[in-house]
């Protein structure tokens, strides 16, 4: 990098929603004047009392917040290395991070006064905590969701309908995350007028990483003081999975400015970096896709190429812009674990910890499995536990099934 | 600086009449296919061609492009060979305005400043690139403007009048006004909502207005043109370029003139439109 590195981390995206030549506000005309709506709504928003008030309540009461940091003893004592702790987001009401910033952007809908609610899925976690939330308040839900993953996350597609949302499976592209996007993203040209767009990660035309990485914070400033609780100071280590990257920059955010802690992000290798992957940042160069600029899977005229990961949820050829900028500025490690260190992750976890993983957040811990013996017994390891695998039980199953005959 | 599209609305106006604009996708269903298409365009009756620039991801497209643009890039087609179709066409067509429609990345990825070189000396002379708002200037509009090529804006019914001073700032050669909220092939809105439209955007700039999205019959085609100074058509003929095609998506004897036909009647159409106020 030839620019000079920041003062903080943590100050950007400028008010064009760039963080240094990433992100800003690539779509078409007919939704610019709502983003620059929600922009507006989103900064009164943030400068109203009772808007924090309210969200306290509800994340406390509904939600379930704060999510506890847990001392994984036993993986601990297994991999014989770091003192791990596990914050544990896949505790919250939903069963992951992702209801943190989908409670946050249907406050601001409802004060925008939208009442219907688009959304996309990958795994369908996110497409669970919107579901909830509009039935919660009482707004309609739409969930675009591409094919293969409602065939391979049957479970969620079942809770999202029971929940009272509609989901609509795309047949487009590559019938996955990505074609979801672009889905919804036709849904809102069309119905712009009584439609709010609650994006699921970090990523989108401004001001939605920002926003989206407000509402996600909460992971990292809880750890703060959780941690200064258990043991009077910072940890020395965050890991996070990063399909978009929202759980990663929840937590990752409020220690970006603390030298001393080192931080991981963990994309999805899925076959290899060789064959097919979903790791924009080791595999892709910066582009344009879905409103930002940032580190894409592409081939040499620009074309979108298809990710492959055993998780739905990390199954996108792109990332949030704020991890494309972060990574130019060396100021997070960006790694990629394969489909099966997956697999063998959520195993161990299973087994060793009683808590069955989302596959998403089992890339994380399959590199907390790898560096944590490396680490001395005194470092403080924090991985974000940021989904459960319920919905993975029996697509996880049907694979090992697979691999015994 | 004047550039054909300039001259094409000017003679437009000598002759007292509106714009027939048509879209096509490059290298749809290949690019031989389409280079003959595109070259039968003028004849059949159009006075702008949009050539599109397939892209996977086309977020404001509906089916009938986005097909379009798989069936092009199942081709083979690329940017580079999108710039040498427009060549081929110049060849024997020195006046026909062509202007290139596409999302951006392909062009940032090209990079920018080569591919305006490369655009301008190939014959393009103007570019249409639906993720690119007035926000983003700096990224393509400004350096096309002084590499003399039009930057044409998308203005649709939710760019209010204080919107409009800013998405009419830097555009030049027409305005295209997209006249529904919606994906490309979606249904048509009523002309007197788009001659309301179009005066309004007319209280803006001197610029011809040219409408399009959901424009499929002859009737239609003559309603818009006599509410604006153009009607721009493109899933239709998509859609008929389509429904021309074998069963494995290949050419047939009878795509060229499926298409042709359809401009020509398309065309009379627009011919048939009183011209618009001015």
């Amino acid at each position: 990098m030839s620019s000079p590195l920041p003062n903080s981390f943590r100050s950007g995206p400028d008010e064009r929603g760039h963080f240094g030549t990433f992100g800003g506000r690539f779509v078409a005309e007919t939704l610019m004047p709502l983003i620059l709506d929600l922009e507006a709504a989103y900064k009164a928003a943030k400068a109203d009392p009772s808007f924090a008030a309210e969200m306290k309540g509800y994340l406390r009461d509904y939600v379930g917040r704060p999510s506890p940091l847990y001392f994984a003893e036993r993986l601990t004592e297994h991999l014989g290395g770091a003192k791990i702790y596990f914050k544990r987001e896949e505790l919250n009401h939903t069963g992951s991070h992702k209801v943190n910033n989908v409670l946050g952007q249907i406050m601001v809908a409802r004060r925008m006064g939208k009442k219907r609610i688009i959304a996309e899925t990958g795994a369908g976690q996110h497409g669970v905590a919107t579901a909830t939330l509009c039935a919660r308040f009482g707004l309609e839900c739409i969930v675009y969701m591409g094919a293969v993953d409602v065939a391979r996350q049957q479970p969620n597609v079942i809770r999202m309908e029971m929940l009272g949302a509609k989901v609509v499976p795309v047949q487009s592209g590559s019938r996955t995350l990505k074609d979801a996007m672009n889905d919804a993203l036709r849904d809102w040209v069309t119905n712009v007028e009584n439609t709010f767009y609650c994006i699921g990660t970090i990523a989108g035309p401004h001001p939605y990483p920002a926003m989206v990485r407000d509402f996600q914070s909460i992971i990292g400033e809880e750890t703060r003081v959780q941690m200064q609780e258990a043991e009077g100071r910072l940890p020395d280590s965050l890991f996070a999975c990063i399909g978009g990257g929202s759980n990663a920059m929840g937590l990752f955010h409020p220690f970006l400015d603390d030298p001393s802690v080192e931080i991981f992000g963990v994309e999805a290798a899925g076959h290899g970096l060789t064959q097919l992957h979903a790791a924009s940042i080791a595999g892709g160069r910066a582009g344009v896709l879905h409103g930002n600029r940032t580190y894409l899977l592409m081939d040499h005229d620009g074309q979108i190429q298809d990710a492959h990961s055993i998780s739905a949820g990390l199954d996108y050829p792109g990332i949030g812009p704020e991890h494309a900028w972060l990574h130019e500025t060396g100021r997070v490690t960006y790694l990629s674990a394969t489909d099966d260190e997956a697999l063998e992750a959520f195993q161990l976890l299973s087994r060793l910890e009683g808590i069955i993983p989302a596959l998403e957040t089992a890339h994380a811990i399959a590199k907390v499995m790898q560096l944590a013996p490396k680490r001395p017994r005194d470092h403080l390891m924090v991985v974000n536990l940021s989904g459960r695998g319920d919905k993975d039980i029996p697509q996880v199953g049907d694979i090992l099934k697979g691999r015994q005959k | 600086m004047t550039t054909r599209i300039d001259t094409r609305f000017a003679e437009l106006k000598k002759q007292g009449r509106s714009a027939f604009v048509t879209f096509i996708m490059a290298g749809d269903p290949d690019l031989a296919t389409s280079l003959e298409i595109i070259k039968t365009l003028p004849h059949a009756g159009a006075d702008i061609i949009e050539i599109g620039m397939p892209f996977t991801d086309p977020m404001a497209d509906g089916p009938s492009i986005q097909a379009a643009g798989l069936r092009a890039l199942k081709a083979g087609t690329t940017l580079k060979k999108t710039l040498d179709l427009v060549r081929a066409f110049r060849k024997d067509d020195t006046a026909t305005p062509l202007v290139l429609m596409g999302y951006y990345n392909p062009i940032f990825i090209y990079g920018v400043d080569a591919f305006l070189a490369d655009a301008k000396s190939a014959g393009v002379d103007g570019l249409i690139i639906v993720d690119l708002p007035p926000e983003e200037d700096d990224e393509l509009c400004l350096p096309a403007m002084r590499a003399g090529l039009n930057f044409i804006r998308l203005a649709t019914p939710t760019t209010d009048d204080k919107r409009l001073p800013a998405v009419l700032a830097n555009t030049s050669g027409f305005v295209y006004y997209v006249s529904i909220t919606g994906i490309t092939g979606a249904a048509s809105a009523d002309s007197s909502k788009v001659a309301a439209a179009v005066a309004r955007i007319k209280r803006h700039t001197k610029l011809p207005v040219c409408v399009g999205f959901g424009i499929r019959t002859p009737d239609q085609a003559r309603a818009t043109a006599s509410a604006a100074n153009g009607a721009v058509v493109g899933t239709a003929l998509v859609d008929v370029l389509r429904d021309s095609l074998d069963a494995e998506g290949r050419a047939t004897s009878g795509t060229v003139n499926a298409v042709a036909d359809m401009v020509r009647s398309l065309a009379q159409g627009v011919r048939a439109a009183p011209q618009a106020a001015e």
